[in-house]
C-alpha cells in the first residue's frame, strides 16, 4: 500500500538573506546589469553564509524586464559568483510575485526531498532597460540577417523607413488595457474609497519604520553596500503628512469625471533598481553547516483575477488567495504576529485590508461566510516595506521573506508571519512563514 | 609588493647609483611563503656562559628542519658556508664579564651571515636576577641586540627573547618565528616569555587548522592581510566590519573561503550581537584579532570631542567592551584562546597631531598588559602588535616627503607590509605561543621612533 501514500514532506527552512540597497531608477545603478546585480547579492549572501567554493543545489532567480541576452541569466549569475560552478540555476518570471514565488519553487523542492539546500532570488532593473525595435524593423533586419546576396541585402535595407527607428521602451503597464498599473490601483483605491489621507499616513509609517529598523541595526545581516550605496535611496526618514499633502495626484486619468485622484508619488513605489537572495534549506543541511534556522516556509498560494473584464481590480489577486491559504491551514486571518502586505501603492494595502473586512464582498466575491476580519496595524510591516525601500520588480519578494524570517525568529518560536504580493497581470503570491 | 625606491635601489642601475651616492639601499625582505624551509641556510648555536637552553633550541630547530652547526673559530674569517640564523644562548651570564664570550661568538657568525639573516639572542630576564651584577649583564642584552639590528644589513635582523626559569617550553614558538620570514619586519625587539602549558603536535603549515577566528576591520588594508593570513593558517575567519563596508568585507570573506558579519563594533549591543553569532554558527572562537582603528587628527588645541570620543570608541572602548563580553560570558571563549590586539607606533613614540589615536593606541598597550594575568589563568593569552611605517592606501595618500622619509627611519630601511603586521598576529594567534602574554610586538623595521 505504500506505494499510494502522499510522500512524506518537511518543512524548508529559511536560513537568512542578503540584498543590495534598493535604488531609484536611473541613478546610482544605472550602469550596472541585472547580471552585475544579482551577482553581487548571491556573493553578499555567499560572504554571509561562509558558501564561497560550495555547492549549492539549486538557484532560483528571474528578472521582470530582462534583456535578450539574459535569457540564462541566474546560472550566468551564479557562475559569476563565488558559488561552486556545479551549481545548478534556473529562471522564472511571475511579474511582481517573482521573488516570492522563486522562494516557493525552491522551498517545495526541498520539502520533496529533491535538493537539500537553494537559493531563491530576484532582481530588475528600469534603469539598464531593455530597448526592442518595432516589429517592421525587427523583421527587416532578420530578412536583412538571413539574406544570401547583396542584391538582398540592399533589397532588405531599402525597405527600412526613418519612422521605425525609434525604439520600443519598456512600460509599466498592462498591455490588455494599456492603463498604467497605478492608474489601475487608483481604479480600486477610488471603488473602496480609499482616501488621501490615510495612504499618506501609511506611507510615512512605512518610512518611519524602516528608518528606525536600519538604525537598530535591524539591515546589518539582511544588506550588503552596492556600487556605494549602502542604504535603500529611496529611504526619507524625515517623510511627514506636511510634506506628502503637498505632492498632486499622478494617476488620476482613467478615473470617471469629477472624481479626484488620491495617488501621489510619495504613496506610490517609484522605479527602482536592486537584487535579493534568499537561502533556503532542510533543517538537517542548515545544520550540518552550522546555519540558523530563522523561520519554515509553511505554505503558499497563488491566485489570478480577471481585471479585463471581470470588474475586478489588477492588484486584488492576494485578497482571494489568503482565505484559500488560511482555510487550508485551519488559520484566521488574525493568527498572525506580522503581516507583509506589499506596499505596491500605499492604496493596494488598504483596499487589501478593506477587501477582508468586506462581509458582502467576502461572501459574494470570495464565497465566504464571514468576512476575513481585520488585522492589528500595529503588526503590518513592521520595518517598512516597499514605500520606503523602493520595489525593483523581482527583487521584492526576497527582501521580505529575509526580512520577515529574521523578525519572527527573533520573537522566538512558534511566530507566525503572513506575505501578500500583488502583481501584474492580475496576478497575486502569498505565503505563511513560521518560527 | 615593496616600494619603488626599493625596487629601484635593487635594481642593476639602482644599485650602482645608490652606493656610489651612499643613499639607503633597503634590500628585499625573506618573507614566509608555505611550504618554504624555516631558514635559506644552516643555523649556528653558541653560548654565552653556562647556557641551559642550547639543547633545546637545537631540538626545535631540528625538528623544523634547519641544519645546526657549531660556532666558527673566532678568528674572523668569512669563508664557507654563510649562515641563514645566528643564535646565542645567554642564559648563563653571571656577570658583565661573561658578556665578552657573547661578542667573540656573534662577531665571527654575523660576518658569515646572509641576506635576510637573524640574529637571535635569548636570555634570563633583568628582573628575576640574583645580584646588581647579574641584572647588569642581562640588562646589557637590550643594547646589544639594539645595536645589532642598526649595524646588520641586506634584511636581517636582531632579536631578544627573555626566558626565565620554568619557561624553557614557551622558546620553541618564538624561536620559529624570529627564524621564519614571518617576522620580516620585526626587528630591535625584546619578547619575555612566562611559563605556559605549550600544547605540542602542532601543523607546522596549518598551525591554525580548526579554530574560528574573529578580525575587526576586515575589510580592507591591515585588517584584511590579517583575515587572509590567518586564513593561510588553517583559521575559519569571522570577518568584521561596519555595515557601510560590507561590499568590500564580502570580497575580503569570500576569497579566503570566511564569513562576513557586518557590525559596527561600537554599538551597544556589540558584543551581545558577536557572542550570539558566534555561538550560533561556531559554538564559540578561538582567536579575536581587535583590529579596527580609526584616525581623526588634528591638533590638540583644534581637536573637537566629535574627533577625540570617535577615535576612543573605535580603537579602545570597543576592544575593552568586547574583551569584557567574551570573558562575562563564561565559555565563548574556547580554550587556549588568544586575543591580539593591533596597537600602534604613535602609542609608543606619540605623533603630531595624533594624541587622541595615540592616547588610544597607548591604552591598548596598558589593556594587555593588565589582562595578562586573568587569560593565563584560562591557559589563554592577550597580546597587542604595534605596527610602523605600514604601506598602506592610508599612506599612499601621505606628501611624498613624510611618506619618504617616515618610511626610511628604520634599520630596514622600508616601509613594512600589512603581511607583515599580519603574520604577527597569526604567530602571537597559535597555540604554540601560550607563553607569549600581555607583551607589545612591534611590527616596525626596528623604527628610531620610540624607541
Amino acid at each position: 500500500m505504500a506505494s499510494n501514500e502522499k510522500p512524506a514532506t518537511r518543512k524548508a527552512a529559511i536560513v537568512g538573506g542578503n540584498r543590495i540597497p534598493f535604488a531609484r531608477s536611473n541613478s546610482t545603478y544605472a550602469q550596472a546589469s541585472n547580471q552585475d546585480m544579482l551577482t553581487a547579492t548571491i556573493d553578499g549572501l555567499v560572504a554571509r553564509f561562509g558558501l564561497a567554493g560550495k555547492k549549492v543545489d539549486e538557484v532560483v532567480a528571474g528578472a521582470v524586464l530582462k534583456h535578450a541576452r539574459d535569457f540564462n541569466l541566474t546560472r550566468e549569475s551564479v557562475l559569476g559568483s563565488k558559488l561552486d560552478a556545479s551549481t545548478p540555476a534556473y529562471d522564472v518570471q511571475q511579474a511582481c510575485g517573482t521573488g516570492l514565488e522563486a522562494a516557493i519553487l525552491v522551498a517545495n523542492k526541498i520539502a520533496l526531498g529533491q535538493i537539500e539546500s537553494g537559493i531563491a532570488g530576484g532582481v530588475d532593473t528600469t534603469s539598464d532597460a531593455p530597448l526592442a525595435v518595432g516589429d517592421d524593423l525587427r523583421r527587416i533586419l532578420i530578412s536583412l540577417n538571413s539574406a544570401k546576396t547583396v542584391q538582398d541585402r540592399l533589397k532588405a535595407i531599402a525597405r527600412i523607413r526613418p519612422g521605425m527607428i525609434a525604439p520600443e521602451i519598456p512600460r509599466n503597464s498592462e498591455p490588455r488595457t494599456g492603463l498604467a498599473m497605478g492608474e489601475h490601483a487608483q481604479l480600486t483605491a477610488h471603488e473602496w474609497e480609499i482616501g488621501r489621507e490615510e495612504q499618506d499616513e501609511l506611507t510615512v509609517r512605512s518610512h518611519q519604520n524602516m528608518a528606525a529598523a536600519y538604525e537598530r541595526g535591524f539591515f546589518d545581516d539582511l544588506v550588503t553596500p552596492f556600487l556605494g550605496l549602502a542604504r535603500d535611496q529611496n529611504l526619507r526618514p524625515d517623510s511627514s503628512l506636511e510634506k506628502l499633502a503637498k505632492l498632486k495626484p499622478v494617476f488620476d486619468k482613467a478615473l470617471p469625471e469629477g472624481a479626484e485622484g488620491t495617488m501621489t508619488a510619495g504613496n506610490s513605489t517609484p522605479l527602482t533598481d536592486g537584487a535579493s537572495a534568499v537561502l533556503l534549506a532542510s533543517d538537517e543541511w542548515a545544520a550540518e553547516q552550522g546555519l540558523p534556522v530563522l523561520a519554515h516556509l509553511v505554505d503558499a498560494q497563488t491566485a489570478a483575477v480577471d481585471y479585463v473584464h471581470g470588474g475586478e481590480g489588477l492588484l486584488m489577486a492576494p485578497v482571494y488567495a489568503v482565505p484559500k491559504m488560511l482555510a487550508r491551514n485551519g488559520l484566521s486571518l488574525q493568527d498572525f504576529d506580522f503581516y507583509e502586505i506589499h506596499e505596491a501603492f500605499a492604496s493596494t494595502v488598504l483596499a487589501t485590508m478593506k477587501a477582508w473586512e468586506d462581509p458582502a464582498y467576502c461572501k459574494e466575491k470570495l464565497g465566504l461566510d464571514a468576512p476575513l476580519g481585520s488585522i492589528d496595524r500595529s503588526k503590518l510591516n513592521v520595518y517598512g516595506s516597499s514605500l520606503a525601500a523602493g520595489h525593483p520588480f523581482a527583487a521584492t519578494g526576497g527582501r521580505i521573506v529575509a526580512s520577515l524570517a529574521k523578525t519572527l525568529h527573533a520573537a522566538g518560536p512558534g511566530k507566525r508571519g503572513l506575505i501578500s504580493i500583488c502583481a501584474a497581470g492580475g496576478q497575486g503570491v502569498v505565503a505563511i512563514l513560521e518560527s | 609588493m615593496a616600494d619603488w625606491y626599493t625596487n629601484f635601489a635593487n635594481s642593476g642601475f639602482g644599485t650602482t647609483l645608490t652606493k656610489q651616492l651612499g643613499l639607503p639601499r633597503p634590500a628585499v625582505l625573506r618573507r614566509y611563503e608555505p611550504g618554504e624551509p624555516l631558514l635559506p641556510g644552516p643555523v649556528v648555536i653558541g653560548s654565552a656562559g653556562q647556557g641551559r637552553l642550547r639543547d633545546t633550541v637545537a631540538a626545535v630547530l631540528k625538528d623544523a628542519g634547519a641544519t645546526v652547526v657549531s660556532p666558527v673559530a673566532a678568528d674572523g674569517s668569512t669563508d664557507g658556508e654563510k649562515f641563514g640564523a645566528v643564535v646565542l644562548d645567554a642564559t648563563g651570564l653571571t656577570s658583565p664579564g661573561d658578556l665578552v664570550s657573547a661578542h667573540d661568538f656573534l662577531a665571527p657568525a654575523i660576518k658569515r651571515l646572509r641576506a635576510s639573516g637573524r640574529v637571535l639572542i635569548l636570555a634570563d630576564p633583568p628582573q628575576t636576577a640574583d645580584s646588581p651584577a647579574q641584572a647588569a649583564a642581562r640588562q646589557a642584552i637590550d643594547g646589544l641586540v639594539r645595536s645589532i639590528g642598526k649595524e646588520l644589513l641586506n634584511g636581517s635582523t636582531a632579536n631578544a627573547v627573555f626566558v626565565p626559569e620554568g619557561a624553557e617550553a614557551s622558546v620553541a614558538s618564538p624561536l620559529k618565528f624570529f627564524l621564519s620570514g614571518r617576522s620580516a619586519y620585526v626587528d630591535g625587539q625584546l619578547l619575555t616569555l612566562e611559563p605556559a602549558e605549550v600544547p605540542n603536535g602542532e601543523d607546522a603549515a596549518k598551525p591554525l587548522a580548526g579554530k574560528v577566528a574573529v578580525v575587526t576591520g576586515a575589510a580592507r588594508g591591515i585588517g584584511a592581510a590579517i583575515a587572509e593570513v590567518l586564513a593561510r593558517d588553517g583559521a575559519h575567519v569571522v570577518a568584521v566590519d561596519i555595515p557601510v563596508a560590507g561590499d568590500s568585507l564580502a570580497k575580503v570573506a569570500n576569497e579566503i573561503g570566511g564569513t562576513a558579519l557586518q557590525l559596527d563594533i561600537t554599538a551597544d549591543d556589540a558584543p551581545q550581537r558577536l557572542i550570539e553569532h558566534l555561538r550560533e554558527r561556531h559554538g564559540g572562537v578561538d582567536v579575536i584579532v581587535h583590529n579596527a582603528g580609526i584616525t581623526r587628527d588634528k591638533l590638540l588645541v583644534n581637536m573637537d570631542a566629535a574627533r577625540w570620543n570617535s577615535v576612543m570608541a573605535v580603537n579602545l572602548q570597543a576592544q575593552l567592551d568586547i574583551t569584557q563580553a567574551l570573558l562575562d560570558d563564561g565559555d565563548i571563549l574556547k580554550p587556549g584562546a588568544r586575543i591580539v590586539c593591533v596597537s600602534s607606533q604613535s602609542g609608543i613614540a606619540g605623533n603630531r597631531g595624533q594624541t587622541n589615536y595615540a592616547a588610544s593606541k597607548a591604552g591598548v598597550i596598558g589593556m594587555v598588559r593588565a589582562w595578562a594575568p586573568e587569560f593565563a589563568e584560562r591557559d589563554a593569552t592577550i597580546n597587542a602588535v604595534a605596527p610602523g611605517f605600514i604601506i598602506t592606501e592610508m599612506t599612499a595618500k601621505m606628501p611624498v616627503g613624510t611618506r619618504e622619509v617616515g618610511s626610511r627611519i628604520n634599520s630596514l630601511q622600508q616601509g613594512g607590509l600589512p603581511v607583515d603586521v599580519a603574520e604577527t598576529i597569526a604567530w602571537l594567534s597559535q597555540p604554540g605561543s601560550a607563553g607569549v602574554n600581555g607583551q607589545t610586538v612591534r611590527v616596525c623595521g626596528q623604527s628610531m621612533l620610540g624607541a
